[in-house]
């Protein structure tokens, strides 16, 4: 019994995932971090993640966190995955550029990104393609301007320091 | 222990006993023990909308009670309180809210500014798109309290200064905090 149970769950190091994921897809770019992160173009985004989604042995089925960083010349999308059952964490992320931002949503494989890209949209404008409701979460809806961008200005509310 | 015979009587008490044989007569001003009650008894409205609302629930458990002085009943509905303790951040959308709460309780009220958010702002008043700058720019503030988040010990602070106010009478040269006049 334990012996099955030690064959069925197994938590990869992170030099066993980069082996891996090398090779599913060669062009991935490797950060150090505590978890394993990579670098990966927007359009090649999707498809990469809907293998890594129902593979056996990485099994990430827990996105828990979607996110965006604002660096002044570009936006990076940022994704953290989990498996819950193998235990294993990653981190993808993703360089777009600032002037159109867009990228395909992976809402259909995680249902918890629909609102995480949400609040990505109206803070920061990313658009994300064939997501069945793209709209403000918190912000009133006629809301101009991204707000978590480095460059937004608002004088009426910001005091600048 | 012994119960003490000789105790002086409490400054707050409003009026003066005079003893006679068979009892003792109170004489006092009508208004003092109006304010007196009324500060002995305020009731709290639940409002609280960040981090400075755990602190609050802190000071009304068991370690730091603030029944003892009076708030027993935290009521829900602000027809039925009589101070509003605004624990925590106010953003632009919640403003109107504030506002429409402190419209709907009855007089006489009053307002406790709890921690720098709602006192100025603070940790938020640079570089944000949507706080309010202190709860003062959208209803009157009694008691400001600094800290972030402050600790039981100084809302309780608040909550006596408060007392020491309304029992003076909303007036300024009768206002006695720990010994101190204003």
């Amino acid at each position: 019994m334990r012996e099955d149970f030690k064959k069925k769950y197994f938590l990869m190091s992170n030099e066993e995932l980069k082996s891996v994921f090398t090779a599913i897809h060669p062009s991935l770019v490797f950060e150090e971090g505590e978890w394993l992160n990579m670098y990966i173009e927007p359009a090649e985004l999707l498809p990469f993640v809907e293998k890594i989604r129902n593979a056996d042995n990485l099994f990430f089925d827990y996105l828990f966190c979607l996110t965006c960083v604002d660096w002044k010349t570009h936006l990076t999308m940022v994704y953290h995955f989990s498996s819950t059952s193998h235990r294993h964490n990653i981190v993808i992320k993703s360089k777009l550029d600032r002037d159109n931002p867009e990228i395909e949503t992976v809402c259909n494989i995680w249902k918890t990104a629909e609102f995480h890209e949400r609040e990505v949209f109206e803070l920061f404008g990313v658009k994300f393609l064939h997501h069945p409701d793209l709209r403000n979460l918190i912000l009133p809806d006629v809301w101009s301007g991204f707000p978590l961008r480095k460059d937004y200005e608002d004088e009426v509310n910001m005091i600048k320091l | 222990m012994d119960v003490d015979q000789n105790s002086a009587q409490p400054k707050s008490f409003p009026g003066e006993i005079h003893q006679t044989p068979g009892g003792g007569i109170l004489t006092s001003k009508l208004d003092d023990v109006i304010n007196w009650a009324r500060s002995n008894s305020l009731w709290p409205l639940v409002f609280g909308t960040s981090c400075c609302a755990i602190e609050m629930m802190s000071t009304a458990g068991a370690k730091y009670d603030w029944s003892r002085f009076g708030f027993e009943v935290a009521r829900a509905t602000p027809r039925q309180a009589d101070v509003i303790i605004i624990a925590g951040t106010i953003v632009n959308k919640m403003a109107p809210v504030l506002k429409r709460l402190y419209d709907q309780m009855a007089d006489p009220k009053y307002v406790i500014a709890m921690g720098a958010c709602a006192t100025s702002g603070g940790p938020f008043f640079y570089n944000t798109y949507s706080v309010v700058k202190g709860a003062d720019h959208v209803i009157p503030v009694d008691v400001y309290v600094a800290g972030c988040p402050p600790r039981p010990e100084a809302l309780l602070h608040a909550l006596i200064t408060l007392q020491e106010k309304i029992r003076g009478g909303n007036k300024r040269e009768r206002i006695d905090i720990d010994g101190t006049k204003i």
